[in-house]
């Protein structure tokens, strides 16, 4: 892997949604450092969405740049974007994250069947998997049991593990804490953290709550670093 | 991995799954059933009549000559006479000959008088003659041997009367001269079993005190006289053949069909069976059309039950991208998962086959005289089961172009 400063650098990005209802997003500037841990507030309806789909290469930018470990994800094939995130970036969404009908294990391994890079920086992916486990506070034997009988705030827990495994540079976290009443939240995060540290991973959290702004290095508002138009078509 | 993770959707929905499964299981059962049916009652038919090498008749068309003298489906138009049965009987190449006289019934079925060389002599599926299931065959110059559905239709058991009425639907009966049943066959799956066979002096022992299509008035010959005649015929309907060597056959067939005395056809069973199953074959092309629309229903079923999934499978869509799965992977997805249920149904859909064969075939040969065999499947068989699956995954394209489509739009932001 090679070294870059910014895990993520979004320049001059400008994205315009096609159909009828037009709403176009700029992003003139917005930059991670690696290892750094970011939460983004903003309301519904800010673009968040549509910031996170452009990161993760599912909708390109209609101009400027966006790079993730260094690469402008623009100049990647469709299928190439597909393998890239599954090799950059951790996603663990706000909820329903998992295969419910998959085993826990299953899940956790799921990115790295279509990431060979993050697989093979793990000697034997299944200890990995019980390992993430065991510090993530799932209990013992968790890993066989089907993802949906499991309850909510464990189900987040293992998305948190399936985001970590194979340490990827960045790990997007779609306001991940919001289906977890507060003592899980505040469970939950802490490992998450503790986690990443360990990794030196880039986290970017997606929230609307501004409560949770004292456990990160740096938080940043939508309205700060977005400029967001709505118009009839 | 991912076909654990499509093996675990699938159980996951088990309900809808299963029934789709069942569906194409129930139309591939069907449809091998139709072919089993198809080529049992084809091999059926041709087994109709076996061991014999010609039948000999007078000149007609061939398949006049079997469907009379074998099916006893319509009517001779001419006999053929005593004097050139026994001419063509002396023949060195002959090795055995039968005549059959028709012309009566009894009730709806055909009486057909022949020589007791015919219950040797006639052979059906591949060689099976003929076995008596009750009584004796023909002793007495007014034994009746009746076939099984005879028997089981009109109640008959060893022992009962039975008048010959003169012609066919006719209301002129030989109430003078009653026939007694002396034995039942069993059930042959033949025309043998609607037919009553008496002897061929019977025939001519009631017909000796008529005239013309009429009983002469007031001539009634004691039936002990009748006993005591010589009975000759004039004439016989058709006889059946065989010859000594088979490489004599179209030889000793030429010569019978260029026989200068008289006009007669002989005719190769097997040749004629083929003639007239190419007739009745028609009604096969129909029901194989039936059975497949109904496979292609199932399969369309299968299509639907996949379409209506993706709505509350586009979470797990979603997650498969999110996690780095190229859109292609959601269709072959799609596609295995089709793949699977049309397998799973073929698999199952052949074992119905099976169970069904092995409860149906005795009752089947027993009311239809029809053997179904139970053989392992049959290299058309096979076709047609991968024929489905792979059906089945053609079909299963245009839900998963869907599917393709809406993760393309979905990506992996979409909130259910």
């Amino acid at each position: 892997m090679f070294e870059v400063t910014e895990t993520l650098q979004l320049e001059g990005v400008g994205y315009r949604w096609p159909g009828r209802a037009s709403f176009e997003l700029r992003v003139p500037n917005l930059t991670l450092a690696r290892s750094e841990t970011v939460l983004l507030l903003g309301e519904s309806g800010s673009g968040k969405s549509t910031l996170l789909s452009l990161i993760c290469g599912t909708i390109i930018a209609g101009s400027g740049r966006v790079c993730v470990a260094g690469t402008d994800i623009a100049a990647l094939s469709a299928g190439q974007r597909d393998r890239f995130r599954a090799e950059q970036i951790g996603l663990i969404f706000q909820q329903f994250n998992l295969l419910p009908f998959a085993s826990v294990q299953d899940n956790i391994l799921l990115p790295l069947r279509f990431a060979p890079e993050r697989r093979n920086r793990l000697d034997d992916p299944k200890q990995e998997t019980a390992r993430l486990c065991h510090d993530l506070g799932l209990p013992v034997g968790v890993m066989s049991a089907k993802a949906g009988a499991l309850s909510v705030g464990q189900q987040q827990r293992v998305a948190a593990a399936r985001a970590l495994i194979g340490m990827p540079p960045l790990i997007i976290a779609d306001e991940p804490t919001s289906s977890l009443d507060a003592a899980t939240q505040a469970t939950f995060l802490k490992l998450l953290f503790a986690q990443s540290r360990a990794h030196g991973t880039t986290l970017l959290m997606v929230s609307h709550d501004a409560r949770l702004s004292s456990q990160f290095d740096r938080v940043i508002h939508m309205t700060d670093i977005a400029q967001t138009t709505r118009g009839t078509a | 991995m991912i076909p654990r993770l499509a093996f675990a959707s699938l159980i996951a929905r088990a309900l809808t799954v299963g029934m789709t499964i069942l569906a194409i299981a129930l139309s591939v059962a069907l449809f091998l059933g139709v072919e089993k049916i198809r080529t049992g009652a084809k091999a059926s038919f041709a087994d109709t009549i076996s061991g014999t090498d010609l039948i000999v008749g007078a000149r007609s068309g061939s398949v006049q000559l079997l469907l009379y003298s074998i099916f006893r489906i319509g009517n001779a138009t001419n006999n053929l006479t005593w004097e050139s049965y026994q001419d063509i009987a002396k023949r060195p190449d002959v090795d055995w000959i039968v005549p059959i006289s028709l012309g009566d019934s009894h009730r709806q079925f055909r009486v057909m008088g022949t020589t007791p060389a015919f219950f040797e002599r006639y052979k059906y599926r591949s060689g099976q003659s003929l076995v008596v299931n009750d009584g004796a065959i023909i002793d007495d110059l007014f034994d009746a041997v009746i076939g099984a559905d005879v028997a089981a239709t009109l109640g008959y058991i060893v022992g009962d009367p039975i008048v010959v009425a003169h012609g066919l639907a006719s209301f002129t009966e030989h109430d003078d001269q009653p026939f007694r049943v002396s034995g039942i066959l069993e059930k042959t799956g033949t025309p043998v079993d609607r037919t009553v066979i008496v002897g061929l002096r019977a025939i001519e022992a009631i017909h000796v005190d008529w005239q013309g299509g009429g009983q002469i008035q007031g001539q009634s010959t004691p039936a002990d006289a009748l006993r005591r005649m010589e009975l000759e015929p004039q004439a016989v309907t058709a006889a059946l053949l065989g010859v000594k060597g088979r490489l004599k056959v179209f030889g000793l067939q030429r010569s019978i069909n260029e026989y200068a005395q008289e006009p007669l056809l002989a005719i190769l069973p097997g040749v004629a069976l083929q003639e007239l199953w190419q007739i009745v074959g028609i009604a096969e092309t129909a029901l194989i059309g039936v059975s497949a629309m109904v496979v292609i229903t199932a399969l369309i079923g299968m299509m639907a039950t996949i379409f209506s999934s993706l709505n509350e499978r586009r979470r797990e869509m979603a997650i498969f991208r999110a996690m780095g799965a190229r859109p292609r992977v959601i269709v072959g997805l799609l596609v295995l998962e089709a793949i699977v249920m049309a397998t799973l149904g073929a698999l199952l859909g052949l074992g119905l086959l099976y169970v069904g064969l092995t409860i149906g075939q005795p009752l089947i040969d027993s009311a239809f005289g029809l053997w179904l065999p139970i053989e392992p499947p049959t290299l058309r068989e096979f076709w047609v089961l991968l024929g489905v699956v792979a059906a089945g995954a053609i079909v299963s394209m245009v839900p998963a172009l869907r599917a393709y489509r809406m993760s393309l739009a979905d990506g992996m932001v979409v909130r259910i």
